[in-house]
């Protein structure tokens, strides 16, 4: 008797401290962001959901769903068609095209370090709070893929591959739409930009150019560019602080922007600061793409900017047009930006199709 | 016997081994107080959902709307009746725009009992502002290395209306204050980070801290505020810093302090 209750003991012993679920089936493989050293030496770990941890089978399936037709109604489009990876995964019109040949009213953003952006808000105007959620979007909206996700997740299910594709991502072969969109925003959260000439430069890897510096010094001085209080700094290499901010385009508003989102008038005409990384594949630029160039981009800044009751107050000299720049000055701050372009990004073979 | 002395074992391994509660941290007489910040003007309370509304009125008479404030504390210390000073390295951003940062617990323990006095730096003393954190590079608080580097101590943006009667905007951003008019040569006439004594505090096992902002103090005493003259570009202003540093002496209070019950 006493031997069976030591028998007992030992089976008690060995399954009380166990945290694993005695399955001992299949797991999918975890697949930690490589954190650039010029991120891990100044910012916050990213943003990565408990609920959605990053796993190679993951990845892999969100990069094939982001490249594929099949998300789209008529299987003409993807993620990939607006968000080009030579374009630091955005496209090079003013505002994007869908399936049905109708053109979108925003700039297709660029994709690339979004795990940082700490308060989750996502898109132009905010008004996706997850990557995942924002995902879903762009597939259902009828100017964009213009899918029904009901479609979408029949279509996958009969699919010959990726019924087993999902099992081997999250260890599930039906198909849903949450699924799919937490294995698109598993591959978006691995487009990470970090080895632009200035990274090097920070790193003490590579030299700039006397013009390069200049442009660097207005960037930062408040009594010049005072670029820094929106879009970052060198001990900042996101070059955006991710927040929302009308920047003087317009005096009146025909979009709201995080105004929409919110239905606070006091946001209108605000939107995410985007990062001015890879600005050199970025083009056009602003939310409605209107300004083809970067000249013009700095142009608004020095002397373009339109008063409005949402003008943040850190658009200065605003009754001149802004921080009037100097011809040279301009030229500086351009050549300075450039430096944040980093070209092994958008050739990096990983994010290619 | 050797049954019994396993059996034994493995009954005393069932009770304790799977134990990963820390119950047993130990000395009850130590704490980790809370600090917790509030803010108003002139005794009417201010929060976000009063910014962006030009509902307040600086001692030079400039209507003002608040669009965004946030700032840095540092270094709360206690000193004992003794005399011993226990320092708390540290510091911690408030974020009154986002509703962020309005508690703050202690990270490490100090010792219960009433201390004679309680003191926190407002930015960051000349040292701390050297170190690299990561938390305020990702909140975009730096300050360019030309101004000297390091981090605002305060991003307070608004509007007011200017003597035009026109909407402008003004950034009283305080830092530490710098002639930058060498590049190659900053001067720093005065530290601007300044230390805010609350007092004698009694602390217990659960002490909550109020640490008061009077908002229009930064507008008042004893430099008053013209905000035509001083608006924006004032982080290379080592005049205007100097100033801002002179308002923010005034602008702390000790509020009030509860203790809850264990």
């Amino acid at each position: 008797m006493k031997k069976n209750w030591a028998w007992i003991l030992i089976v008690l012993l060995c399954l009380n401290c166990s945290n694993d679920d005695g399955s001992g089936g299949y797991e999918p493989t975890p697949m930690p962001l490589d954190i650039p050293e010029i991120f891990s030496n100044n910012i916050i770990p990213p943003v990565i959901p408990t609920d959605n941890p990053q796993t190679i089978e993951g990845v892999a399936l969100g990069k094939k769903l982001f490249f594929d037709n099949i998300l789209s109604a008529d299987g003409t489009k993807s993620c990939v068609s607006c968000h080009s990876p030579q374009s630091a995964f955005t496209d090079n019109s003013p505002t994007s095209i869908g399936i049905d040949g109708i053109a979108g009213t925003r700039n297709s953003m660029p994709i690339f370090n979004l795990a940082w952006n700490y308060n989750e808000r996502f898109n132009w105007d905010g008004s996706a709070l997850s990557m995942e959620r924002q995902a879903e979007e762009p597939v259902q909206n009828p100017i964009e893929l213009h899918s029904n996700w009901d479609n979408v997740v029949e279509r996958l299910q009969s699919h010959p591959e990726y019924p087993g594709l999902f099992e081997l991502a999250f260890k599930t072969s039906t198909i849903t739409k949450e699924l799919t969109t937490k294995a698109i925003a598993q591959f978006e959260r691995t487009l990470i930009s970090a080895n632009s000439k200035f990274d090097q430069y920070s790193l003490g890897q590579a030299t700039l150019t006397e013009q390069e510096l200049n442009g660097l010094d207005i960037f930062l001085r408040e009594d010049k560019g005072d670029c820094f209080h929106c879009h970052g700094n060198p001990n900042n290499p996101l070059w955006t602080n991710n927040d929302f901010h009308n920047n003087g385009l317009d005096a009146t508003f025909t979009d709201l922007g995080l105004g929409a989102v919110t239905g606070d008038p006091n946001d209108n005409g605000k939107f995410r600061s985007p990062s001015l990384r890879n600005l050199a594949y970025t083009a056009p630029y602003m939310h409605d793409g209107r300004f083809a160039t970067l000249d013009e981009v700095i142009d608004h800044y020095s002397e373009g900017l339109q008063n409005s009751p949402t003008i943040d107050p850190l658009m200065k000299q605003i009754a001149q047009g802004g921080v009037q720049l100097t011809d040279q000055e301009k030229a500086d701050l351009k050549a300075f930006l450039l430096t944040l372009s980093d070209p092994s990004f958008i050739n990096n073979p990983e994010f290619q199709d | 016997m050797i049954r019994k002395i396993l059996l034994q074992l493995c009954i005393v391994l069932c009770v304790f081994g799977c134990e990963s509660d820390d119950s047993n941290s130990g000395n009850s007489n130590q704490t980790s107080p809370t600090f917790t910040f509030s803010h108003d003007w002139d005794g009417t309370p201010v929060s976000s959902s009063d910014f962006n509304n030009f509902m307040f009125t600086t001692a030079n008479g400039e209507s003002v709307s608040i669009e965004r404030l946030r700032y840095v504390i540092s270094d709360i210390t206690f000193t004992a009746n003794s005399g011993e000073i226990l320092n708390i390295n540290g510091h911690h951003l408030v974020d009154v725009t986002n509703d962020e940062g309005f508690s703050y617990t202690l990270p490490s323990t100090i010792p219960t009992g009433t201390f004679a006095n309680v003191s926190f730096t407002f930015g960051l003393d000349n040292e701390d502002n050297s170190q690299n954190y990561p938390d305020l590079n990702s909140a975009n608080f730096n300050v360019p290395d030309m101004l000297g580097g390091g981090y605002h101590y305060m991003q307070f943006d608004g509007k007011f209306i200017n003597s035009n009667m026109e909407e402008m905007g003004f950034n009283y951003h305080a830092i530490r204050a710098v002639d930058a008019s060498d590049p190659n040569n900053l001067i720093f006439p005065q530290d601007t980070f300044f230390t805010v004594n609350l007092g004698s505090i009694p602390i217990t096992s659960s002490t909550e801290i109020e640490i008061e902002m009077n908002i229009a103090e930064w507008f008042k005493n004893p430099n008053l505020w013209d905000l035509n003259v001083y608006n924006q570009m004032l982080m290379p202003n080592a005049t205007a810093q100097i100033l801002m540093y002179e308002n923010g002496l005034n602008v702390f209070s000790l509020g009030e302090i509860t203790y809850g019950t264990e």
